[in-house]
């Protein structure tokens, strides 16, 4: 048969990925000396599971590795060894060799082999020095193996002798035969393939027809196979049948007298003398006893099918994204027709204007409710990135000496996939940071009156139709003075200037900045925070900090829903128009020329609020002729990112809408100050405005 | 006339293998993912032939075994069992509840429907 088992190794990565991740989740939870037996069976399950799909795939180094893995894990199952905290270790460090192991067959790459021999090799040293331990596990005793029936047969040599040897077979089904789907009679066609065959049944066992029950075996048979095969190929057509009869094969030699005669050897006339009643009453009880219970048990369930027959199809399937992209593509572009009928809609006069109008309402509600469905199909709940966390904090705590409790909250909430696959590296950051910076050592903690064991906590809820994910710790918080310090220093802030705490905090998001004292390899010197800070904006999120000296800090992502639509506010300049993210603006108004300044060769500002904020105008920036240059006679808009505002010169507002974002990077290039471009229900392209790239272009006019 | 299998195992990429092996030898197949999936669809459903993997979740194949020779119209269907278990007691077990047939994963796709067909026979 050709079947080419490689189409089917993607699958079979995918699901042992999966499957390792399940087992170092199972593995981080499981108590040290008090484990689990229900997280023990999961491990070993998908242990098992991984070395049978690895094994049926071709892939033998990790079969053999995760044998051994497999092994010492049925002696945990079977409570014969205790799990340590080395021993706990060793199988994490196990599921990194499975992945690393994997990852080579997947990419073809090359691994080292020692690292995997060392660590199969400690594994089964443990195993071993488990046995060799006294007492250290309550030896469970060992169940005796259930006496197989064919344990008491003679063991015939099986000579190579060819030619014809006859053998006699004594077949003696037991009642439930029938019942575990065996057929005699296909089992007397197969010994017929293998040469001559005499039968006779013994029909013995049959009852009388009132007692008889339809479902169970009474017959039995004496055979005779002359052929040339062994007494092992015999005993294969009885492969299955073994458990469900007594099965006796004997060679008969030259004719000469068996060592074991089959019982009977003659069909047994029924109702004959004393010696063979016995058996054959003791043989009828039997098979009443078990009848009779499979009445009571069908009279508990009736043999009508039950109501939820059949569609117990409820899981999932996998789609590749790619799949739903072009979907989610497909609806932006129904979205954007839907807005063009509807403006030509609202134009049209007439009787039958009004019906097309209703028509196009109706349309347009079903295709949002379209759209929100397909970005539902987007959506993975944050546990992707949060179950990465737990081993990572416990190996961190161990390295760094700090005992550390890690929370995991609203691990459910949903987030577009796209988002959810960046956010994880700025999350890990953010940990990484809060454990090696944030959280004290012990005997610290404890002189400070805290509990020894600091937290991390982890929550991710929604919030306004954004995410919010915080990351929380009750460690040292950051120290305001020291940043203040290392901020003049460094010139980012006047030696006479003295910001507010939120500016001051916000310091530590610059490029480059740290006040740690020395670095570590942990978080460096608690650099990349800017990184952090630049991969939530990309993401359209924003980042904040709270922190409080002794108490702690927290670090509060928002984020984007999806990326696929934005919220917008339209705007006019001159004949263009431009969409400004809704989350970005904080108000709009009209200026008095009064309230204006300029700033010789750096353009204008104005006083807004508490303090000046620099004025862009877009026409300047886009190159587009305004319907007016008088500040006072269009509008400013005053937007913010990254913690700092403009005010945006436009014309006009316009309108709000939802609008499907475009990438101009795939369609088009990269353009500074804008993050991408959407068709409007006229079918022109607007420009989706990127806030803080025009902050920060603004800033470096400023800075000129 | 097309002869079904009910297959049932809790790994897609071996669904998969399982599958393609069986329809390439003429076999209609219905797959579930674990014992109660199995037993949910054979409450109603029928099926020529059993053939289920044993270390699953939510339910077991040698349970689902149990199962389904309590079913009225399961009673005499074949019921193998495909697992990388090859230990004796875990046989032993199968056998109990009413297995048919053992086979031990990793395995030869011409040998499993052998095995299969001799057991329709």
């Amino acid at each position: 048969m050709a079947l080419d088992l490689e189409q089917f190794h993607e699958a079979f990565f995918e699901e042992a990925f999966e499957a390792l991740d399940t087992m170092e989740s199972a593995l981080l939870k499981l108590n040290i000396g008090n484990p689990e037996p229900e997280l023990v069976n999961t491990i070993f399950r998908v242990a098992h599971s991984i070395k049978g799909g690895s094994a049926t795939f071709g892939f033998t180094e990790v079969a053999s590795f995760t044998h051994t893995l497999e092994t010492l894990l049925d002696e945990l199952r079977g409570g014969r060894m205790q799990v340590t905290r080395g021993l706990s270790d060793l199988l994490l460090k196990s599921v990194d060799v499975m992945r690393e192991m994997l990852r080579s067959v997947q990419h073809k790459t090359p691994i080292d082999p020692q690292r995997v021999a060392d660590l199969q090799f400690d594994l089964e040293l443990a195993i071993l020095q488990k046995n060799q331990a006294p007492a250290a596990a309550p030896e469970l005793p060992d169940v005796a193996p259930a006496p197989t029936p064919d344990a008491a047969l003679p063991t015939m040599p099986a000579t190579a002798i060819l030619g014809q040897r006859r053998w006699q077979i004594g077949f003696r089904p037991y009642p439930q035969l029938l019942l575990r789907g065996n057929d005699p009679l296909r089992l007397l066609r197969e010994l017929h393939e293998l040469g001559s065959l005499e039968v006779e049944v013994d029909i013995s066992g049959l009852p009388a027809l009132s007692e008889m029950n339809t479902e169970d075996c009474y017959l039995a048979w004496n055979l005779v196979l002359t052929s040339e095969v062994t007494r092992d190929v015999i005993a294969q057509v009885f492969d299955w049948a073994e458990g469900d009869c007594k099965l006796e094969i004997v060679e008969i030699k030259s004719g000469l007298a068996e060592r074991t005669a089959p019982p009977s050897a003659v069909v047994v006339p029924i109702g004959i003398a004393s010696a063979h009643e016995a058996q054959i009453e003791v043989a009828t009880t039997a098979t009443l006893e078990p009848a009779a219970e499979q009445g009571r048990s069908q009279g508990a369930s009736p043999a009508t099918p039950s109501p939820a027959q059949g569609g117990s199809d409820s899981g999932s399937i996998r789609v590749s994204t790619e799949k739903i992209d072009e979907i989610m593509n497909t609806v932006g572009e129904i979205v954007i027709t839907q807005s063009m009928l509807s403006q030509l809609g609202s134009s049209m006069e007439g009787p039958l204007a009004e019906q097309l109008r209703s028509g196009l309402a109706q349309l347009e509600r079903n295709v949002r409710e379209l759209q929100e469905g397909v970005m539902r199909v987007r959506m993975l709940p944050i546990s992707f990135v949060f179950s990465r966390f737990p081993r990572m904090v416990r190996d961190l705590s161990h390295r760094l000496g700090k005992e550390i409790e890690l929370k995991l909250t609203g691990d459910t909430t949903e987030l577009d996939k796209t988002v959810l696959e960046k956010i994880g590296d700025p999350l890990v950051h953010l940990v990484r940071n809060s454990i090696d910076h944030g959280i004290e050592k012990p005997d610290i903690r404890r002189a400070a009156g805290k509990a020894a064991a600091g937290t991390v906590h982890l929550d991710a809820y929604h919030k306004g139709g954004n995410i919010t994910v915080e990351v929380r710790d009750d460690g040292a918080g950051l120290d305001r003075d020291r940043i203040l310090a290392k901020a003049r220093e460094r010139g980012l802030v006047g030696a006479t200037e003295v910001p507010d705490d939120t500016a001051i905090y916000d310091l530590i998001f610059a490029a480059g900045f740290s006040t740690a004292e020395k670095t570590t390899d942990v978080s460096g010197r608690g650099v990349g925070l800017d990184v952090v800070r630049r991969n939530v904006q990309e993401l359209g999120g924003t980042i904040e900090i709270r922190t409080e000296r002794g108490k702690g800090s927290c670090f509060t992502i928002t984020l984007p829903l999806t990326l696929a639509i934005v919220d917008g506010q339209s705007v006019a300049v001159g004949s263009e128009t431009y969409i400004v993210p809704l989350t970005t603006i904080i108000e709009s108004m009209q200026l008095k020329p009064s309230m204006v300044n300029r700033i010789a060769g750096r353009g204008e500002v104005f006083l807004f609020r508490d303090g000046y904020v620099p004025v862009v105008r877009l026409h300047q920036v886009f190159g587009v002729k305004p319907r007016t240059h008088e500040l006072h006679e269009g509008l400013l808009m005053i937007v913010e990112g990254e913690g700092r505002r403009v005010g945006l010169f436009v014309d006009d507002l316009l309108g709000q809408q939802q609008v499907v974002i475009k990438s101009l990077e795939t369609n088009y290039r990269r353009v500074e100050g804008v993050s991408g471009a959407t068709i409007l229900g006229d079918g022109s392209v607007a420009l989706i405005l990127d806030v803080p790239g025009l902050i920060r272009f603004a800033a470096e006019r400023l800075a000129a | 006339m097309r002869r079904s299998v009910l297959m049932v195992d809790d790994s897609p990429s071996m669904r998969a293998l399982v599958r393609s092996t069986l329809e390439l030898a003429g076999f209609d197949v219905i797959e579930k993912i674990d014992g109660v999936d199995a037993l949910g669809y054979a409450k109603g459903g029928s099926a020529d032939l059993v053939l289920t993997d044993v270390n699953m979740p939510n339910m077991d194949g040698i349970q689902l075994v149990g199962e389904l020779r309590s079913l009225p119209q399961y009673k005499f269907v074949p019921i193998l069992v495909l697992t990388t278990e090859s230990g004796g007691d875990m046989k032993m077990r199968g056998r109990q509840a009413g297995a048919t047939g053992w086979i031990v994963k990793p395995f030869d796709p011409a040998q499993l429907i052998a095995t299969i067909n001799r057991v329709l026979q």
